[in-house]
């Protein structure tokens, strides 16, 4: 579905990710782990299209994307949830709701949709004509993800879901992400919480310092020397 | 006493409202699209000579001619984003504010000079038959062209508000203004949404245009002093706040009337400066701005 080739980004002069290749299929969890700063913010901003790669190849559904717009991106069917939500604080609930399906193929389909994303998040349904920066740091993020749902998307990718939630609500996050996989949805996620992201994902990559150093099933990956030592401690 | 302070203080919101309007174009692109826009009171000028040349070339009313006059600055803001602003587009929002104020500055002198060239330095003003009309309220004089900038800047406001509010272009604009990555995340495309909040400000200014044209005169050195205006108002409403700019208008012609009243007519320039500095220095994100926004 998703497939990356030899894809390498310069952020400023400083080249960030090297000759990075991975691939996403159809139905599956794919998690991208990492340190801080290792690059993987930066890979998904590329893949939306937010940012160029140097050079390389990216191509989503038999789509080349590497030189897409974002909105044209968003158009074919990825949508991203960025680090942190970025959801529009000055905006309800509703209105947010209503830009996650701005794209035309969407904008039809925008009523089902909503009812789709109230299913999965009933706590935005009871918020929906608040503001949206009065939401607590949880239901932030499950408007973000509400919001990036309503574009209808065939792969949704992540940005740290779990980054600033408190650990009972991580946990009721990567079930919720995994329920929206059971519809049928494929997720690439880009995640700190290695342990978590692990048993969640069918497959993971180990970002470090801009180069994939580990790659295998989620559960094969918890017990690989470097991962435990580094991140599991 | 009494009767002709009230009328200052009627005139002063009256021309407040027109401070107002013009802001709002200007304050509507900084919001969006951090663009300095220097050259906003060339833009006014244009928009008073496009109702001039209407009216007297057309014999069309100045009221009349405002769809006339939106369009043709709605288009020349396109232009001029696309030839000029846009390549700025990409740049971080403090160096896009220096730069942009450059850019603008230069193009203000270049379209004082094509007035100048084209319209000749005449002053021009529009006058029709029912302009000198006016009715009184309780003793205040209520000239039919003041009120008219009333009615039209709160039409104009109105109509803005229900665009930006109602339709999905209008929430595109504000989903933009407030984080333009997860705009283009969500499939909007932000280089349209630039250009079109560039060339609704250049609409506004139009408007704003005809209203000076019916009510004071044009020419082409007019533009700095309601650039001056604008930036004043913009301030004090609240930098890219909508509401705020106008009440701001209001509250600048509303001072300059006082001042003038009270004090002399020649301080009415440096109130309104002296409020500006004043707000700048205590409340720097405006009268009616949040620290967020």
């Amino acid at each position: 579905m998703l497939n990356l080739e030899n894809v390498n980004i310069f952020y400023k002069e400083l080249q960030a990710i090297w000759s990075v290749s991975l691939n996403v299929q159809k139905g599956e969890i794919v998690a991208l782990i990492g340190p801080n700063g290792a690059g993987k913010t930066t890979l998904l901003r590329v893949i939306s299209g937010l940012h160029r790669c140097a050079s390389g190849k990216i191509d989503f559904l038999g789509r080349q994307i590497e030189k897409e717009a974002p909105e044209k991106i968003v158009e074919y069917g990825l949508s991203q949830v960025p680090e942190g939500g970025k959801i529009f604080t000055g905006m309800s609930v509703l209105e947010n709701l209503e830009l996650g399906a701005f794209v035309k193929r969407a904008r039809k389909e925008k009523n089902q949709n909503l009812e789709w994303v109230y299913e999965i998040f009933p706590r935005l349904a009871e918020r929906k004509s608040q503001q949206a920066g009065t939401l607590s740091g949880g239901e932030r993020q499950m408007l973000a993800i509400g919001r990036a749902l309503m574009s209808k998307p065939q792969l949704l990718m992540l940005d740290e879901p779990s980054f600033g939630l408190a650990p009972i609500l991580v946990e009721r996050m990567f079930e919720t992400i995994e329920k929206i996989n059971h519809e049928g949805l494929t997720i690439f996620l880009v995640e700190q919480n290695v342990q978590s992201s692990l048993e969640l994902a069918h497959r993971a990559y180990l970002l470090e310092n801009g180069r994939i150093v580990g790659e295998g099933k989620g559960k094969d990956l918890l017990t690989f020397e470097s991962v435990r030592s580094s991140y599991l401690g | 006493m009494l009767q002709s302070l009230g009328q200052n203080l009627v005139f002063g919101l009256l021309v407040g409202a027109l401070y107002g309007l013009v802001a709002l174009g200007l304050s509507l692109i900084f919001g969006v699209t951090k663009f300095l826009n220097v050259a906003h009171g060339e833009l006014v000028m244009f928009g008073g000579y496009a109702s001039f040349y209407a009216f007297s070339m057309l014999g069309l009313d100045p009221f009349l001619s405002i769809p006339l006059t939106i369009i043709i600055l709605f288009v020349l803001g396109a232009i001029l984003y696309r030839l000029v602003f846009s390549r700025t587009i990409k740049l971080p929002e403090e160096s896009k504010i220096k730069n942009t104020l450059l850019v603008a500055f230069g193009l203000s002198v270049i379209f004082q000079n094509l007035a100048l060239r084209f319209f000749t330095a005449d002053e021009r003003g529009i006058t029709t038959s029912y302009f000198s009309q006016a009715f009184t309220l309780g003793g205040v004089r209520f000239p039919l062209p003041k009120v008219a900038i009333l009615v039209v800047t709160v039409i104009f406001l109105i109509i803005l508000q229900l665009i930006l509010k109602k339709t999905y272009t209008g929430k595109a604009i504000r989903a933009t203004t407030q984080n333009w990555e997860a705009a283009s995340l969500m499939g909007i495309d932000i280089h349209k949404v630039y250009l079109l909040s560039f060339a609704m400000g250049a609409a506004l200014a139009g408007v704003a245009g005809t209203l000076v044209a019916v009510n004071y005169s044009i020419q082409p050195s007019m533009g700095l002093g309601w650039t001056m205006k604008a930036l004043i108002v913009m301030v004090l409403g609240g930098l890219g706040n909508i509401p705020g700019t106008i009440i701001g208008g209001l509250i600048l012609g509303l001072t300059e009337s006082t001042t003038s009243f009270f004090i002399s007519s020649n301080y009415r320039e440096v109130a309104g400066l002296v409020l500006f500095l004043l707000v700048l220095i205590f409340r720097p994100q405006g009268l009616f701005g949040s620290k967020e926004a």
